[in-house]
C-alpha cells in the first residue's frame, strides 16, 4: 500500500523510520513546513540551537558519543551557508551526519530570491553527498539513501537541500526497506592474502607498533574490544592519533600516549624506529607524520582503512588492506590464532627495553608553580577528580586540546570529542551540548580556551533552555596560545593580534544566561572549584585562569622529522627553519 | 589549472607495471569514468581535479545509456604515478561515479577528438587549404566564397598538425570536442 503525505510529513516519517530521536536545528521560511510537521508529533526532540553552526557542531558531539547519525535541520540561505564549517569538520573526521536545508520553492530557484543560495553548490566539497530533491515522490528514497552514504564505507557528512514547494506538495512516502541504496556499497572485507601477509611480519617483526586512528572508533566498539585483544595477544606497543583516543585503554600497560606534533616522545621515537608499523584506521595526516621523507625510515608499513583513496596518498604501504577495521582485526585474530602465531618475544624485550628508556625522560612533566595555576596542573586535577566517573570530554581547538589529549586519559571510545582535521574553533561548547543530550546523566566536560570558548558562546542558551549540566572548562590564559607559541617560535617573538583583550567576566556572563559562573587563578583552591563545578547539578562555566605564556610541549616542529622533537623551553630557539616555516 | 612541461605521449604503454611509486616522472593518462547523469555530477567531478589540484588537459562528458541513466567522462590527466592513481581513488569513491578505466594502462585503445576550423582566405590560400584539408581527410561542411568550415577527426596529434598548417593559411576560429576514448578489442 503506497502511502501519500506532504514533503514536510514525509521528512519526518522518514527521520522516525531511520530512528532519528534528536534533531539539532534552527528554523526558518523555508523550512516552515517541516517545522509545522515536527510541532505535531512526540517521536523526534527538537533541540532549538543558536546558531547553525551550534546545531552541526552538536550533531557531531551526538553522533561521536552515540556512533548513531546526528541530524540537523536549518533553513535555506543563510541557514545554510552557516553550517557549511561544520559540514567540513564533519568531512575531515569522517563523522556521520545528517543535514536537512530548506531551499526557496523550485520556481524561484536561480531568481536571487530572499534567502536562497545555492546550497549543493556550496556544499558539494563540503559534504560525502549532497542531493537537490525537486519531486516530493523522491524525497523519502533520497533521505533513505543519504542516512545509508553518510553511515556506510567512511562516515562522512551529506545534506538534503528542500525546496519550500516540495515540502508542501504532496508524495509517495518509500520505506526504507524499498529505496535504492545498494549503488553505493563500500567494500568491508580485508584481503585475506595481505592480512595473513601481514600477521607472517607480525611474527618476524623486531621493533613492531600498532598506530591505531579514529577508523577504530567508527567502526564500532568491537573494533576497540578485538584491538585490545590484538594487543594483549602480541604485546606490541600501541599509540594513537587525536582521533582515535579511548580505543585501547589509557591506563592499559601497552599504551605510549598520542603521537604527532604535540605527541608523546616514547610514542613518536617508536614511530621512528620500529621496523613494522601497522596502521589501523588512521590516515597518516601531516600532524603525524611530521617531514615525509624522513617518516619512520626503516619499516614496512602496513595500513588498514575502509577508504582506498588513504592508501598510498601520502605514505607507501607495504600491506595495502582496504576494509572496515573491525572486519579485518577479526580476519586478523583468526589468522594469528589459527597460524599458532608466536611473536619474536626476544627482539619484543629488547624493543621494549628501549622504549622504557624514552619513557623514562618523562616528556609530559613541566615547571608547577605554587603562585599560577599551569594549564597542565588544571587538567591533572581534572582527571585525578573526574577519574572513574561517566565522563565525556569534548574540546576547543589549541593548545587546551592538546594538553587534554596528553593529560587526560581515555578509557573507552566513543568518550572523546574533537575537533581534528579541520582545527574549528567553536567546535567543544555545541559538541559538549550533543553530548550531552545523547547521555543526559553523564558528566560532559568541555575542555576549552577562551578564545575558542568566544567562539560559539551562545549556546550556552541552549544548554540552559534544556537543563543540559555541561561543565565549560575555560583555561584562561588571555592569548590565542597556539599561534602565541607560533608567533614566539617563528615569527621572533612578535605577537600579532594574539591575545584576548576586553574578555567578558566569565561568572558575570554565566549568571546572565542563568548558569553557575566559577573563577579560581590560584593553585591551592583549583581542587575545590573543580570539586564545586562537578557538584553543581546544571551548566557551569568555569574560568580557570592559567599561566599566560605556558607553551605547548613535546612539539615536532614544522619540517622536521620525529626524532627531532622538543621537549622543552630551552631547546626552542630558531628550531623551525625557513622552509619549515612555509607548513603550517 | 598548472601549466604542463611534458610531452604528449610520454605515457607508458607496458603491459608490466614497472614504475615506482614514488617516481617523479610526470605521466599523462585518459581516463573513462561512468557515472550515474544526474545534476551536478560534472561540477562534482571537475571540483574534485580543481580542489585538490590535479590537472585536466582534456574532458568531455555526454549521456552514453539513457535508460539507465549513465554518461560518460573521459578524462585526459597528467601527474605522477602516484597522483594519477589519488585521481583514480578519489574518482572511484565518489558517490555517483560506477566505473573509472584508465585506458592508459588497461592496454591499447582508441582515442579521438572532433574539430572544427573556419580559414578565411582567397586564390592560391584557399585552393591550399582545400588540398591539405583532403590529406588530413577533413570534410568541408559549409562554404562561402571566402571561406570554409572543415571537420576533422582524429588524435589530437593530428589536429594540432591540421591547427599548424591552416593557420598561415587563415585560420580564424577552432572548436574542439575533446578526446573520447575506448579500449581496443573486447
Amino acid at each position: 500500500m503506497t502511502r501519500q503525505m506532504t514533503g514536510a510529513k514525509i521528512v519526518v516519517e522518514a527521520l522516525i523510520e531511520q530512528g532519528v530521536d534528536t534533531v539539532f536545528g534552527y528554523p526558518g521560511g523555508a523550512v516552515l513546513p517541516i517545522y509545522d510537521e515536527i510541532f505535531q508529533q512526540n517521536h523526534i526532540r527538537h533541540i532549538l540551537v543558536r546558531h547553525e553552526q551550534g546545531a552541526v557542531h552538536a550533531a557531531e558531539g551526538y553522533a561521536r558519543a552515540t556512533g548513531k547519525p546526528g541530524v540537523v535541520l536549518v533553513t535555506s540561505g543563510p541557514g545554510a551557508t552557516n553550517a557549511v564549517t561544520g559540514l567540513v569538520d564533519a568531512l575531515m573526521d569522517s563523522i556521520p551526519i545528517v543535514v536537512l536545508t530548506g531551499q526557496v520553492p523550485t520556481f524561484m530557484i536561480g531568481s536571487d530570491a530572499f534567502q536562497e543560495a545555492d546550497t549543493v553548490g556550496i556544499t558539494r566539497p563540503c559534504t560525502k553527498m549532497n542531493w537537490l530533491v525537486k519531486d516530493t515522490d523522491h524525497l523519502s528514497s533520497t533521505i533513505h539513501e543519504a542516512f545509508h552514504i553518510a553511515t556506510k564505507g567512511r562516515p562522512g557528512p551529506v545534506l538534503i537541500d528542500i525546496p519550500k514547494d516540495v515540502q508542501f506538495a504532496t508524495g509517495t512516502y518509500v520505506e526504507k526497506s524499498r529505496a535504492k541504496v545498494d549503488h553505493y556499497t563500500p567494500r568491508v572485507k580485508g584481503d585475506t592474502a595481505v592480512i595473513t601477509a601481514l600477521v607472517e611480519a607480525m611474527e618476524q617483526a623486531e621493533r613492531p607498533i600498532f598506530y591505531t586512528g579514529g577508523g577504530v572508533i567508527n567502526s564500532g566498539p568491537a573494533a576497540s574490544m578485538m584491538l585490545r585483544e590484538l594487543v594483549e595477544t602480541t604485546n606490541f606497543p600501541i599509540t594513537s592519533t587525536l582521533m582515535g583516543l579511548g580505543a585501547y585503554p589509557a591506563s592499559g600497560e601497552k599504551w605510549l600516549g598520542m603521537l604527532g606534533m604535540h605527541g608523546l616522545y616514547e610514542a613518536n621515537l617508536a614511530m621512528h624506529g620500529c621496523d613494522l608499523m601497522i596502521n589501523i584506521g588512521a590516515r597518516f595526516d601531516d600532524r603525524i607524520t611530521g617531514r615525509i621523507n624522513a617518516f619512520s625510515p626503516n619499516s614496512l608499513k602496513a595500513h588498514v582503512d575502509i577508504d582506498p583513496s588513504s592508501i598510498n596518498k601520502v605514505i607507501h604501504a607495504d600491506f595495502p588492506i582496504i576494509g572496515d577495521v573491525s572486519h579485518v582485526l577479526e580476519d586478523m585474530l583468526r589468522i594469528w590464532k589459527s597460524r599458532g602465531s608466536k611473536t619474536n618475544s626476544a627482539a619484543l624485550k629488547k624493543w621494549w627495553r628501549q622504549i622504557e628508556e624514552w619513557r623514562a625522560v618523562k616528556c609530559l612533566s613541566y615547571k608547577n608553580s605554587t603562585k599560577t595555576i599551569k594549564p597542565q596542573f588544571a587538567l591533572e586535577r581534572l582527571e585525578a577528580l573526574t577519574k572513574g566517573m561517566d565522563r565525556y570530554i569534548t574540546t576547543e581547538v589549541g593548545q587546551h586540546q592538546m594538553w587534554a589529549a596528553q593529560y587526560l586519559g581515555f578509557e573507552d571510545p566513543n568518550r572523546w570529542m574533537t575537533s581534528g582535521g579541520l582545527g574549528t574553533m567553536g567546535y567543544g561548547t555545541p559538541a559538549s551540548i550533543g553530548v550531552q543530550v545523547a547521555h543526559r546523566d553523564a558528566l560532559v566536560i568541555n575542555v576549552a580556551g577562551e578564545a575558542s570558548w568566544l567562539m560559539n558562546m551562545q549556546e550556552m542558551g541552549t544548554a540552559v533552555q534544556y537543563r543540559l549540566p555541561v561543565k565549560q572548562f575555560i583555561l584562561n590564559n588571555e592569548r590565542l596560545g597556539m599561534v602565541r607559541q607560533w608567533q614566539e617560535l617563528l615569527h621572533g617573538e612578535r605577537y600579532s593580534h594574539s591575545w584576548s583583550e576586553a574578555l567578558p567576566n566569565f561568572v558575570k556572563l554565566a549568571e546572565a544566561f542563568g548558569c553557575k559562573g566559577i573563577m579560581c587563578d590560584n593553585p591551592d583552591d583549583l581542587d575545590e572549584a573543580i570539586k564545586e563545578m562537578l557538584a553543581y547539578d546544571g551548566p557551569v562555566i568555569f574560568d580557570c585562569l592559567v599561566e599566560k605564556h605556558e607553551n605547548c610541549f613535546p612539539m615536532i616542529p614544522s619540517g622536521k622529522a620525529h626524532n627531532e622533537m622538543l621537549l622543552g623551553e630551552a631547546e626552542t630557539q630558531g628550531v623551525i627553519d625557513a622552509k619549515g616555516s612555509v607548513l603550517v | 589549472m598548472s601549466p604542463l612541461n611534458i610531452e604528449k605521449g610520454s605515457s607508458s604503454h607496458s603491459a608490466y607495471d614497472l614504475r615506482s611509486h614514488m617516481s617523479d616522472a610526470i605521466e599523462t593518462h585518459t581516463l573513462a569514468v561512468l557515472v550515474q547523469n544526474e545534476a551536478g555530477v560534472l561540477a562534482r567531478v571537475i571540483g574534485l581535479f580543481s580542489g585538490r589540484g590535479y590537472n585536466i588537459e582534456s574532458l568531455t562528458v555526454a549521456e552514453v545509456d539513457h535508460a539507465g541513466h549513465r554518461s560518460r567522462i573521459t578524462i585526459v590527466t597528467s601527474g605522477t604515478p602516484q597522483v594519477i592513481n589519488q585521481i583514480k581513488m578519489q574518482l572511484e569513491r565518489m558517490v555517483p561515479v560506477h566505473e573509472v578505466h584508465d585506458l592508459t594502462v588497461e592496454g591499447a585503445m582508441v582515442s579521438r577528438e572532433l574539430a572544427l576550423f573556419k580559414v578565411k582566405g582567397k586564390g592560391e590560400h584557399r585552393v591550399e587549404a582545400l588540398r591539405i584539408a583532403e590529406i588530413f581527410r577533413a570534410n568541408v561542411v559549409d562554404s562561402t566564397l571566402e571561406s570554409f568550415v572543415f571537420e576533422i577527426t582524429g588524435t589530437p596529434e593530428k589536429i594540432d598538425a591540421f591547427a599548424d598548417l591552416m593557420r598561415p593559411l587563415g585560420l580564424l576560429e577552432v572548436a574542439r570536442t575533446g578526446v573520447a576514448a575506448i579500449a581496443r578489442g573486447a
